[in-house]
């Protein structure tokens, strides 16, 4: 006698429960019973009404696991149409993350650290951030890491140059209607909280894992979420008074948004930016468990093989490649501050 | 003289649901009654304001009076919730948003209490941006940039940004950047409201050269009764969102027609403000202790007298005689009418 026969009974229930009469699959506790000899378990005399314990009242109710398997279910029924949408529409980010890849291993060490430096330089305009740069990646080179290293940050480059493409624009969207901020801001909250190996098991389902796009979604996912906050909150910021006097010479809406906003905005966008170069370096590590190359492969390898110097090395290797990105952005978004405030 | 700018029965309500509640301002609903029983703020009632070409127009009142609210309807950056607004005798309210924007380009500048300048611009790109916005080539937008800030005396800041300038400097961009639109109607919005005395009347003077030589229509806002009453050729005075009096500012000082502006005009400085022409009577004697011109204030006259009442004087404008000067009068005109006990001189 199951605790909320009662209840269903005096719900006139009992004839809709006994037509679709079946036998379940047992709950773990009605196993955990039979393995127990036999005899009828007194549970508590009042327990919870969930959806266990009310299946054993009344068959037609589902069990929670039925719960888990509907979404697999339900998710595997749209698998196809999903995959033929998504398919071509995530190819080019195959492309580009395999072409990028290929490039920065391709290249020889004596072009592409010189490269690199130029880039910090051009960004940074600091000669002390420029040799702080330099001075990692020859120890990457020194310590044998220099190529692993490569693969992680041709990585982050494509995937934060693919979350500024998609959420600069998302973002300015968003701060030209209220609604649609109200509308993104949860789906934001929700790809920023979401733990981040939940998102790669439908991945695994969608692509196939030997495909390179799998983990560049798994980290712009991830890490498109600060350009588009900061974006939308830039342009939020710009001053009234300056949008007045915009409307007041006539200018157009792309006028104001190319010569007003958006460079009022930029140093917002770049702190954005910062956060998502972070945010990507993060996630290429955890995405190294669907098949990512670089350092955070090598992490992995150090957990699986219990190798602690392998996995330690690894892992301070990401943490200096996480400082000179860092510096080299935070360097930028100072320039980019100070040619308006200054003097 | 037809007018260049004209308000007609504009009114402004504050709400979501204005347009319904102009009818209750109409039958003489208050700002309080509104706002208690409609939860609508009434921001101007039954506007009428004919702005005339090469005038300067001021707009007087004190903060919360609706004068900032009454400006941004003349280019639109505020709807009104009734009524006209005429521009050379086309009405502003039946442009579409393309010829808006014309009109804002071509047909009115604006310069603002807080410069608003852009801060990532140099000056002369600030100075340049009326023109840039309508497509005109590098070479006239530099050129006229140039010759506007010139005018302005920033010659030699021009790769400056606004942030390195002094307040008063930023707004002498600002002026150079509506010049720069080369447009009829300039509208100030408390332009020197934020500058520091000295600068403020420097530019005071700056402005009044300069109309002297563009003769624009320019519409001025202001809460200093100094300032309006330095610049105005038309005086509009605002309480509360109405007109509560309007007309040449001497005649409003001399005769004020409702206590708020007495006791707007009693702090004055009316030895300074007044002109003899203002004060001075039909000829009606035939000693005269000397000529004096009708446009020199009454602090002069004064000085000149050395404060002798018993003179009188001969008034002339551009050389013909057009009235008599009594000291006497001239004294009486500097106390202050306070609610109709002397009539004005």
């Amino acid at each position: 006698m199951a605790a909320y026969d009662g209840v269903i009974d005096g719900l006139g229930l009992r004839d809709w429960c006994d037509a679709g009469k079946e036998d379940a699959p047992m709950s773990m506790a009605q196993l955990l019973a039979q393995s127990g000899g036999g005899e009828t378990s007194n549970g508590p005399a009042l327990p919870f009404p969930s959806l266990d314990v009310l299946h054993e009242a009344c068959g037609r109710i589902g069990q929670t696991r039925d719960l888990t398997a509907g979404i697999e279910q339900g998710f595997l029924a749209v698998r196809p149409e999903l995959k033929l949408v998504l398919d071509p529409l995530t190819q080019p980010l195959s492309w580009m993350l395999d072409g990028t890849l290929w490039l920065f291993q391709a290249t020889p060490w004596w072009i592409m650290i010189p490269v690199l430096l130029l880039i910090s330089w051009w960004v940074s305009r600091s000669a002390s951030v420029t040799a702080f740069v330099a001075s990692v990646l020859l120890f990457f080179g020194f310590i044998d890491h220099y190529e692993v290293a490569m693969q992680t940050l041709s990585i982050v480059f494509v995937c934060t140059g693919i979350s500024i493409l998609l959420g600069v624009p998302i973002g300015i969207g968003m701060s030209k209607s209220d609604r649609a901020q109200r509308m993104i801001v949860p789906i934001l909250d929700l790809m920023q909280t979401m733990p981040t190996f939940v998102y790669l098991i439908p991945l695994i389902f969608l692509f196939s894992i030997t495909e390179s796009k799998i983990y560049g979604i798994a980290v712009i996912v991830y890490a498109i979420v600060p350009v588009i906050r900061l974006t939308d909150l830039g342009i939020r910021l710009v001053d009234r008074d300056v949008m007045e006097a915009a409307d007041a010479f006539g200018l157009t809406a792309w006028q104001k948004l190319t010569r007003v906003q958006l460079p009022l905005a930029l140093p917002n966008i770049m702190a954005g930016v910062n956060q998502t170069i972070m945010m990507s370096l993060a996630m290429v590590v955890i995405a190294s468990m669907i098949a990512a190359p670089g350092l955070g492969s090598l992490v992995l390898q150090g957990i699986r093989t219990i190798d602690l110097g392998v996995g330690i090395i690894a892992g301070l290797g990401i943490v200096l490649l996480a400082v000179i990105l860092d510096r080299v952005s935070k360097a930028a978004l100072a320039r980019v501050d100070n040619t308006r405030k200054e003097h | 003289m037809t007018a260049k700018v004209s308000l007609r029965g504009l009114y402004k309500i504050f709400g979501p649901n204005d347009a319904a509640m102009v009818d209750h301002v109409k039958t003489g609903m208050g700002k309080a009654t509104l706002l208690e029983k409609h939860r609508h703020v009434l921001g101007l009632r039954d506007i009428n304001v004919d702005m005339q070409p090469g005038e300067i127009t001021v707009i007087m009142g004190l903060s919360g009076s609706g004068k900032s609210t009454l400006i941004r309807h003349l280019n639109r950056l505020i709807d009104p919730s009734a009524g006209e607004i005429l521009v050379d005798g086309q009405d502003v309210m039946k442009l579409g948003q393309s010829a808006l924007r014309d009109l804002r380009q071509k047909q009115m500048s604006m310069v603002f209490q807080k410069f608003a300048l852009l801060p990532h611009k140099t000056v002369l790109e600030n100075a340049q941006l009326p023109l840039s916005v309508q497509g005109a080539d590098k070479a006239t937008c530099d050129r006229e940039g140039r010759k506007w800030l010139a005018r302005v005396g920033l010659e030699g800041f021009e790769d400056r940004y606004p942030a390195q300038l002094s307040g008063g400097m930023q707004q002498r961009v600002g002026i150079a950047r509506a010049l720069t639109a080369n447009t009829d109607i300039m509208l100030m919005d408390e332009a020197f409201s934020a500058l520091d005395p000295l600068i403020r009347t420097d530019m005071q003077n700056l402005l009044l050269e300069l109309q002297k030589e563009l003769h624009k229509t320019i519409v001025f806002i202001t809460h200093d009764l100094d300032e309006a009453l330095k610049l105005a050729d038309h005086l509009v005075i605002l309480k509360d969102g109405a007109v509560v009096q309007q007309g040449e500012p001497q005649s409003i000082l001399l005769a004020p027609s409702d206590p708020y502006i007495e006791d707007f005009v009693s702090d004055i400085n009316r030895a300074r403000v007044l002109r003899v022409r203002s004060v001075m009577g039909p000829i009606n004697g035939d000693h005269f202790d000397g000529e004096v011109d009708a446009s020199r204030n009454l602090e002069d006259m004064i000085a000149l007298t050395g404060g002798d009442t018993n003179l009188c004087y001969r008034v002339t404008d551009g050389g013909e005689v057009v009235g008599q000067l009594d000291m006497k009068d001239l004294v009486k005109a500097l106390v202050p009418r306070v609610s109709a006990d002397v009539p004005p001189a």
